[in-house]
Parts: structure tokens; sequence; C-alpha cells
């Protein structure tokens, strides 16, 4: 488990969104260990994809500061990496060349070197018979797992999730999930999920965090969250699974 | 009394806002171009997106105009004693306004709103998010290949327009009515000068970079239609880039032809 001491590669604090007179977030504040993965929590449409697209630039947040402590790795673009709700994988492109394309738009790799990091990458999440589908062509899983692919070939050190189980079974959650931290030791990279599939959730991740009201309402560890007699915290605590303990190993 | 100039007020603000919004937009598009890696690629594909396939079309429209302007100068000319003028009236009309204006329609209609629903659904499906996402920037990646391509695609199928249909104006005036094809070429010979061919480029190659920058821009801010969402966004973001885009078009002929005259 990694501690909230641990240095934040991630600090956010204070931020505000607003729509028209909606306020979707009032004030939130969150600091992101390096290596972790937090998972921020909420019934839908409690801002929760809102707050990560202002994390990420895609929306500007109305007040608030946003900070990342993020490198590059030498050759590679690095830096953040965001997993679409609905994958956002270009349906007109094969799998390989939705990996490659980051890497022939924005390093200076050679085209060998871009295919076999890109090949690498699909047989990393078992998808290296699959290079010449396109999207279409592939299971929800797959699909996810291919834009996973996408999001790790550029060997980013923070990952944010949008709701990665939206639409699932619930075995293809669980399954997304053990992916998530499969991958987070296999890779490295620190992951930040926006979800409101709380069992697999508290599973999963080193911390997590309620959104509620426009305002983180919780954050602590999964114990803690799981201990907590607060109404609104205990609302959310009703069904929660274990994942495999070889995980960690 | 005072609605009236708040919603006066309203629009015009909106208005001038929105032609910044394009402006910049259009400005980003050409910066970007040093930028953008493995264009050549994504060009070619833009050249065939907006000139192959739109090589039928045009040829067809151009062949069926020049049969129509051969049709109606020989029965106008015939009442003048004039038939031999019809080469100078069917190669003057056609160079100087109707391959340009026509030929960019026609391209706008079949490629315009293919880009426009093309971004549309990039947009839509968070493409666009995920390119920015991934350090890619998209009007590099999505609009300068278009654009780039306009400029080489828009004069070459006016010119085809041109000469599909001066042979249309042959067909019409000489094949059918019997006007003597010698008396028909000369004229066609004769009458297009220097100036003309330039004007009729020149008026190509700003129709198709206009009508590019307003169909990718349309299809660009989807995300922004009032009142619609999803598939009907995308459906209302191509008729308004095709429209306006049309717009635009016979605008700035007049613009263009009031300048050279």
């Amino acid at each position: 488990m990694i501690g909230p001491l641990s240095a934040p590669i991630l600090q956010v604090t204070n931020l505000r969104k607003h729509f028209g007179d909606h306020v979707v977030l009032a004030s939130v504040s969150l600091a992101v260990p390096r290596g972790s993965i937090i998972s921020v929590l909420g019934r839908s449409g409690t801002g929760k994809s809102v707050f990560l697209k202002c994390l990420a630039g895609l929306l500007k947040p109305d007040a608030g500061e946003v900070r990342f402590e993020l490198g590059a790795i030498e050759g590679f673009g690095g830096g953040c990496s965001y997993l679409f709700q609905g994958n956002a994988l270009f349906d007109s492109m094969t799998a390989l060349e939705n990996v490659a394309l980051p890497l022939e738009q924005t390093t200076r790799l050679r085209r060998r070197e871009i295919v076999q990091a890109t090949r690498d990458a699909l047989k990393s999440l078992g998808l290296d018979k699959f290079g010449d589908y396109f999207p279409a062509q592939l299971s929800g899983g797959m699909q996810k797992r291919l834009a996973l692919a996408r999001a790790l070939v550029t060997r980013p050190e923070l990952v944010l999730f949008d709701e990665p189980t939206a639409g699932l079974d619930p075995p293809a959650r669980h399954a997304v999930f053990e992916m998530i931290v499969r991958y987070r030791q296999k890779f490295d990279f620190t992951a930040l999920v926006v979800t409101h599939d709380i069992s697999e959730a508290l599973a999963a991740s080193d911390r997590v965090a309620l959104l509620e009201e426009g305002r983180l309402h919780f954050e602590g560890t999964p114990a803690e969250f799981a201990a907590s007699d607060d109404c609104i915290v205990r609302s959310f605590g009703d069904s929660i699974v274990t994942l495999p303990t070889d995980l960690d190993e | 009394m005072m609605r009236l100039l708040q919603a006066v007020g309203q629009n015009t603000l909106a208005t001038v806002a929105g032609l910044g919004d394009f402006a910049t937009f259009a400005s980003r598009a050409i910066v970007a171009t040093p930028d953008t890696r493995y264009l050549g690629r994504r060009w070619v594909r833009a050249v065939h997106e907006q000139g192959v396939r739109c090589v039928p079309v045009v040829t067809i429209v151009g062949l069926f105009t020049g049969l129509v302007l051969g049709l109606q100068g020989y029965y106008v000319l015939t009442r003048f004693g004039s038939t031999g003028a019809l080469g100078t009236f069917v190669s003057l009309t056609l160079t100087r306004e109707l391959a340009p204006v026509l030929g960019a329609l026609m391209i706008i209609g079949q490629a315009g709103s293919a880009i426009a629903a093309e971004i549309g659904i990039h947009r839509n499906s968070e493409q666009i998010d995920a390119l920015t996402m991934m350090g890619i920037d998209p009007l590099g990646y999505l609009v300068t290949p278009r654009l780039l391509a306009a400029v080489i695609v828009f004069p070459i199928l006016t010119v085809a327009f041109t000469l599909v249909g001066l042979a249309g104006g042959y067909l019409s005036a000489s094949v059918l009515l019997g006007l003597d094809a010698g008396v028909y070429w000369s004229a066609v010979y004769a009458a297009i000068q220097y100036t003309d061919f330039r004007e009729c480029l020149l008026k190509a190659l700003v129709f198709g970079v206009i009508a590019v920058v307003i169909c990718c821009h349309s299809g660009f801010t989807t995300h922004r239609r009032t009142g619609v969402s999803g598939s009907r966004a995308v459906s209302v973001s191509t008729t308004r880039g095709v429209v306006l885009a049309s717009i635009a078009t016979l605008a700035a002929d007049y613009l263009i032809t009031s300048f050279l005259v």
C-alpha cells in the first residue's frame, strides 16, 4: 500500500468548475502519491468525469490549481495518458495503427523502433494476434485493452482512467480492474481512476476518495472507507469483493 | 425597442466572436504545418478524398454545363447572326465564372460534407480529445493535410471542369447543331487570355481554402451545437458546413470578380 505522505505526482488544490448556474465542482483538493492507484468514487452525475477532464486540461477549471510532477522517458512522449470512457479509438485504423499513432506523431523514433514498441505493447496486453484488426472487430474488453495499450505505449508516469468499466458486465469490470493492477505493477505508472464501481475500486486501489456535491466527502484507504460510519460513505460500501491475492506478487 | 437593440447587439457580438474563432482556427491550422509529422501520407489521403473521388461528379457536371452553354448560346447567337462567337461565349463563361464556382460547389457537396461529417464523428467519439491527450495537435493532424490538399485539388479540378465543359460546348454546337468545328475551336483559342486563366486559378484556390476550412471548422465544433447532440449534431454540422461553404464561395466569387474585372 502507498501511504498518503508519498511524494505526490499530482497535486490538485481548490478546483472549481460550474456550467451555468450548476456548480459541478465546488472545491476539490487531492494529492495523488507517485506509484499509487487512487479511485475517485461517486454516483453518476456528480462530476467525476468533469474532474478528470479538468485535470487533463480538456476542460478549463474556473479556479484552483493542478500541478503535475512529471518527467518523460527519453525518446518517448511520457507524461500523462488518458483512458477515455468510450476508448476513443480511431475506428478507421487497425489496432497496430492506433497504438503506433502517439509514437509516430510525438516522438523522433525510427519506423522500425515504433513498430517494435507497438508490437511489444500489444503483446503485453495479449493483443499481438489482433494487430491488423479494426476496433469494431474486437470485443468490448479487447477494445479496452487496446485503448490501454495506446495509453501505455508512450510509457506515461500517470494514467487517468475515466469510468474504465462503463457498459461492461460484472466479470468484465472485475477483469478491467485486475488489468489496471497487473499493468501498474508491470509498467510502473500511477493510476487515477474515476468510477462508480465501489467493490472493484476498493479491492484494487491504494486509496479511495468519494466525490459528493462537488467536494471530496471522504479520502482514505479502502479499509478506512469500509470501516467508516459516515452515512454517505456507508451507502456506497455495500458490496466489497476481493481480487485474487496473487496480484500483489 | 431595447429588446430589439439587445438582440441586434448580442447577434453582432456572436458573429464577431464566431469570425474571430474561425480566423484563429484557420491560422492555427496553417501554423501547425511544420510541426505535423507524417504529413505527406495524410496529404495524399486528403488529395484522394477531395480530388480523385470528386473527378466523376466534376467532369459530369462540367460536360452538361458545356452542353447547355453550347445549346443556349447557339440559339441566342443565331438571332444576331453571330454563331461564330459561340466558342468565345462558352470559353469565357466557363473560365471566368462557371468552372471555378460550379467545380467548387460540386467538391463542397461531395468532399466538404464528408470532411465535416468525419471530423464531427471524431469530435463526438472523443477522438479529438484523445489526440490532445496524446500530445498531437488535432488541427495539424486533421485540418492541415486537408487544407494543403485543397490548394492543389481545387485548381486542378477546375481546369478539368473547363476542359470537359469546352468539349461539351463543342459536342452540342458542332456535333449536334452543325457549327463548324474550326470556327468553334479557333474562337475558344482566341478568347482565353492569360488573365482569364489566372483569374480562374485564383478563384479556385481561394474557394478551396475557404470551403475546406469552413467544413473542417464546422465538424470540429460539433460539440458546440446547441439543442442537439450525438448523430444529430453531426448531421447539423455537416449541413451547416456545406451551406456556409457554398454561400462563402459565392460571396468570395463576387468580391474577387469585382476586384479583378
